[in-house]
């Protein structure tokens, strides 16, 4: 074979070779030492860093969500309760391609374009890893069935239990209890971040805003040991949710449903509020809506639909409707006469049917052709004399009259336990100067005198004026909530990864602060700084309880239609308010804008009369006179009230005046 | 036992000829081939990564009953090499080599896609198999085979042929591609060429060779997933959830193990899935969880021992061929423990390399036996010069 014979000197070739074996034994002890330093480094030096990374791994903090406080009326029925419903939730560590995840379950339920949005979107929704993303609720059986079927094609879907807000009165409470929404990008900046992990829905309107704090409860969680793929294995440890506040109203459904009957629709507002507590039975904004499809996120047609409609049902009338309160302001004005001796009980005038101011042409005019002759106070009340009041305002002059009426909370807020509410308008020399930036004239103070011109209030504010009016001047404060559990205890959250939205940006200050600042809380009303009125003679409040019975009572009275088979004495005042501060628009038709220009009919009233227990104020938009349309729909509240009666009579074909 | 085995087998002894009675009861070892000592070390070895394999196979006991059947079946095969005389593989390596260069290729041409690499090979008749593996043996059969035969030190020529046979099959199984295989196939084949006294300066100068190399290898042959593993193993944290999530979570293993470990079945990091591969690449990290430095360092002295145990057998071999031979094959297992350790703690790049008798998988495990197995043969076909 080989060319060469080479001679192999074996004796020197093994002794090399052995030296070659020991070189590489050396080498190898050493590399053994090298690997050994390397584990001593990771397992004895660096033993606490990789530990804790190791439980970081394994455990997980997951937020279990209290259940929301349940509100139920004065007579215990639930108005908002929490209804188990299946939702379909998506992880979005494990979708691998969104459009794929969006394909399939497209082909097994129906989903509105959000929905499908949210999906497409899914990767860049923030929270907690393996957080399940709810994007769907109210599944139904045939879907869970189809969604469990495709379960292996879908293992990013989740359907989860949960409990969801839903609310068995809807259109009775949707403008007193509110409703429940999604907690959205903007509500996340203001919440606190750990309290609400877990947590879908956040209160969004009414009381259920307002009480956002008390009916949310505390947030529970549990240390659950999951692996890579984020699956829990097992809970460690366990600290429950503390429920949020059960809450029981004055507002009773009976009395509502009685005063909403009685509204048959129309576009109004009708509050009640029980003079013993402050407490309000009844509040309610006509037309209504259903609260329930905003819980889950109401689509877009729908929610156009509401929003669009002339008779703007998600208005809440009774804290954000600003009318002119019209002639039921005259007990208000006649008591301010009174007290500031501008007027008496004996002083009559004659009433031509029109009052000029010395040195002006121009003729006041009263809402009765040829006037109502000699009037003294009480017939000026009861047959609503305006020419009286035009004489009394201007004797009164602005000051007096705005100083006198913001006794009564006219222009203030009532601190009802409800977020929302508008002002209305005072007007004084002050305001109109900041407001218009013009002197006041004195003509203007006739208007105001008779409830119209700049001067405006909110149902609710009427209606808590004609309470302290009842109250012969006590302050009351109106509440919707007459009492709450009280399970909170103020809970330290841990402070781990996972449950204080680690993946969440930190809060800026500015946003802290803004929580606070958005979300009104009980705390934050406190008693009026008004004082109860005091009259310059108190028996005048009694002469004033007896002209507003004249109202009713009376032969001449205004609302005396409703006085038939009345089982109580009762006071009141009749309001007819001259349209001025609706907008017209366009596509209004003929017959609709006739309609939008009647007056708006108002009554303001209290009862039993020797005794009052409860005061009420009606506003029918457009209604025309006050003693034909809103007094009979007072009578039926104060009948459900007083005694119990919570039929509704046929609505009477309208009479004009 | 051994008596007890003695005993009950009387009979069998009685019908053995006369010499070969002697022989057996004089040392039964012997006559059955075997390395008493390097055989115990290597069952030490098993039984733990037996219970190691438990572990990470979240107590499957099946796979453990898997992967003691193959360790059985490698048992085997090592008795079966161990009885054939050094000689014969002398006499059959250039074929051996021959034949498992001809497979490389046909690898190449016709094998199985798996992973994204093409590995395997499905002959007729064979079950499937990767041809890499015959190559771990046959390189530094090869060189052994071929060194043996000049004069050593080796002169420039030998070197350089010797550097072109263990080059080709490397090259072929990186171009699969398989670095880890490739990579300990070289080093099998360069363990020879340094123990038959290769020159130091030769050795200098291959190093600086092996720069300009290692630049066309960048770009000539590695794939874009062996440059990714490179390139994250340089900075894990490059690719957290990527290339870099195993070896990230592979240290965190080993790391939260501490000194005395979290206990036997007890670890976290495998039970829980964070460790990918847990059961075979990366089963060290199990072993380092549960049982902690005091585990690792056990294994480590097992190893250390099983290789110079090794080593003193190639000391006393007494013949070219079976000297470098039984060193190549020796020190080779220690590279593949360098590196797997070396990779899983974080320290080498992770090129995909088997723990020796631990990791789960069959082929590698049939290989690792077959050299024991050559190892010694080459121990016990000695010719003694007394008795």
């Amino acid at each position: 074979m080989t060319k060469f014979v080479t001679l192999q000197d074996l004796y020197r070739e093994t002794a090399l070779f052995r030296r070659r074996v020991l070189v590489v034994a050396a080498g190898v002890l050493l590399l053994a030492l090298v690997l050994l330093a390397r584990l001593f480094f990771l397992q004895v030096l660096q033993f606490d860093y990789h530990s804790t990374l190791s439980e970081r791994n394994r455990i997980r903090l997951e937020p279990l969500p209290p259940n929301r406080g349940l509100i139920r009326d004065a007579k215990g029925r639930l108005l908002a309760e929490n209804r188990p419903t299946h939702s379909l939730n998506i992880i979005k560590e494990q979708v691998k391609d969104p459009a794929r995840t969006l394909r399939i379950l497209n082909s097994l339920l129906p989903l509105s374009a959000d929905e499908q949005q949210q999906i497409l979107n899914i990767k860049r929704a923030g929270g907690r890893p393996f957080q399940p993303i709810a994007v769907h609720f109210n599944l139904n059986e045939v879907e869970i069935a189809r969604l469990a079927v495709n379960r292996y094609r879908l293992p990013e879907v989740v359907v989860q239990a949960d409990l969801v807000r839903y609310y068995p009165y809807p259109e009775l409470t949707a403008h007193v209890v509110g409703y429940v929404g999604r907690i959205n990008e903007k509500d996340q900046l203001t919440i606190d971040q750990a309290r609400y992990a877990g947590t879908n829905h956040l209160g969004k309107l009414g009381l259920e805003r307002f009480y956002e704090t008390q009916l949310h409860g505390e947030v529970g969680y549990q240390k659950v040991e999951t692996n890579a793929r984020g699956r829990e294995l097992r809970i460690l440890e366990q600290t429950d949710p503390i429920p949020g506040e059960e809450l029981t109203l004055y507002f009773d459904l009976d009395i509502q449903r009685v005063a909403m009957q009685a509204m048959a629709g129309r576009r109004g507002a009708v509050v009640a509020i029980e003079l013993a507590t402050g407490g309000v039975k009844a509040m309610v904004s006509s037309p209504s809506f259903d609260g329930n499809p905003f819980v889950t996120g109401i689509d877009g047609a729908s929610y156009r639909a509401l929003n669009e409609s002339e008779d703007r049902p998600l208005f809440n009338r009774v804290l954000k409707g600003q009318y002119p309160p019209g002639s039921t302001l005259k007990p208000f004005v006649g008591l301010a006469g009174l007290h500031y001796q501008k007027t008496t009980w004996r002083q009559v005038i004659s009433d031509p049917g029109f009052y000029q101011l010395e040195g002006s042409s121009h003729k006041y005019r009263d809402w009765k052709k040829g006037g109502h002759g000699s009037v003294d106070l009480k017939k000026a009340m009861a047959q609503s004399c305006d020419i009286f009041f035009y004489r009394l305002a201007h004797d009164l002059e602005i000051d007096r009259y705005h100083d006198f009426l913001q006794q009564f909370g006219f222009g203030l807020p009532t601190q009802i336990d409800i977020g929302g509410e508008r002002l209305g308008v005072l007007p004084s020399r002050e305001w109109k100067r900041k407001k218009l930036n013009q002197p006041w004239y004195p003509g203007e103070t006739l208007v105001v005198g008779i409830g119209q011109g700049y001067m405006l209030a909110t149902p609710m504010q009427l209606a808590v004026a004609v309470a302290q009016l009842a109250k012969k001047g006590e302050l009351i404060q109106p509440r919707l909530l007459q009492s709450m559990t009280q399970l909170a205890q103020h809970r330290e959250l841990p402070d781990l990864p996972g449950l204080a939205a680690a993946n969440q940006e930190p809060l800026d200050e500015d946003a802290a602060s803004l929580s606070t600042k958005k979300l009104d809380s009980p705390a934050e009303i406190s008693a009026p700084v008004r004082s109860p009125v005091a009259l310059r003679d108190p028996e005048d409040w009694v002469r004033m309880f007896d002209a507003m019975h004249e109202v009713v009572h009376g032969a001449g009275g205004t609302a005396k239609r409703i006085a038939k088979d009345i089982g109580y004495q009762m006071a009141g005042k009749t309001g007819t308010s001259q349209v001025i501060a609706i907008k017209q628009d366009e596509k209004y038709d003929a017959k609709k804008l006739a309609e939008i220009h009647r007056d708006h009919a108002l009554f303001v009233g209290f009862a039993p009369v020797e005794n009052p227990q409860i005061a009420v104020v009606v506003l029918v938009e457009n209604g025309g006179h006050g003693g034909a349309t809103a007094a009979p729909i007072a009578r039926e509240v104060l009948d459900a009230y007083l005694l119990q009666d919570y039929s509704v009579s046929p609505i009477e074909p309208e009479s004009l005046h | 036992m051994l008596s007890y085995r003695i005993s009950k087998g009387t009979d069998f002894i009685r019908s053995l000829p006369q010499h070969q009675r002697r022989s057996f009861l004089a040392n039964p070892w012997q006559w059955l081939h075997i390395d008493p000592v390097l055989l115990g070390i290597v069952l030490s070895i098993i039984a733990f990564g037996l219970c190691v394999l438990y572990s990470a196979s979240t107590a499957d006991m099946a796979t453990v009953l898997r992967q003691a059947l193959r360790m059985a079946m490698g048992l085997g095969v090592m008795l079966m090499l161990a009885q054939l005389p050094p000689a014969f593989y002398r006499r059959w390596t250039p074929f051996v080599f021959g034949f498992g260069v001809v497979l490389l290729v046909l690898v190449l041409v016709m094998g199985i896609d798996a992973k994204g690499a093409t590995r395997w090979l499905q002959l007729p008749g064979l079950p499937r198999f990767q041809p890499s593996e015959i190559m771990k043996l046959a390189v530094p059969l090869m060189v052994a085979w071929y060194l043996g035969d000049r004069v050593r030190p080796p002169k420039p020529k030998p070197v350089i042929a010797s550097i072109l046979l263990i080059f080709i099959p490397a090259a072929l199984v990186a171009k699969q591609p398989d670095l880890g295989t490739a990579l300990l196939i070289g080093a099998a084949g360069f363990m020879v060429l340094f123990l038959s006294g290769l020159s130091y300066w030769y050795l200098l100068s291959l190093l600086a060779l092996s720069i300009p190399a290692g630049i066309v290898m960048w770009y000539g042959f590695m794939h874009q997933y062996q440059k990714q593993r490179v390139l994250t193993f340089l900075d894990p944290e490059r690719e957290p959830l990527g290339h870099g999530w195993n070896i990230i979570q592979s240290k965190i293993a080993i790391g939260s193990g501490g000194i005395e470990g979290k206990g036997w079945l007890k670890g976290t990091q495998s039970h829980l899935d964070f460790l990918p591969e847990s059961s075979t690449d990366f089963i060290i990290a199990v072993l380092a969880e549960e049982w902690g430095f005091i585990g690792m360092a056990s294994l480590i002295g097992l190893y250390v021992l099983m290789v110079y145990r090794g080593a003193f057998i190639a000391m006393r071999a007494q013949d070219a061929f079976s000297q470098l031979l039984a060193g190549g094959i020796v020190f080779t297992w220690f590279v593949y423990v360098f590196v797997n350790i070396g990779m899983v703690s974080g320290i080498l790049p992770v090129v995909g390399v088997p723990l020796p008798f631990v990791s789960y998988g069959g082929t590698s495990a049939v290989t690792l036996m077959a050299s024991i197995g050559i190892l010694m043969s080459i121990h016990t076909h000695r010719r003694l010069l007394v008795g």
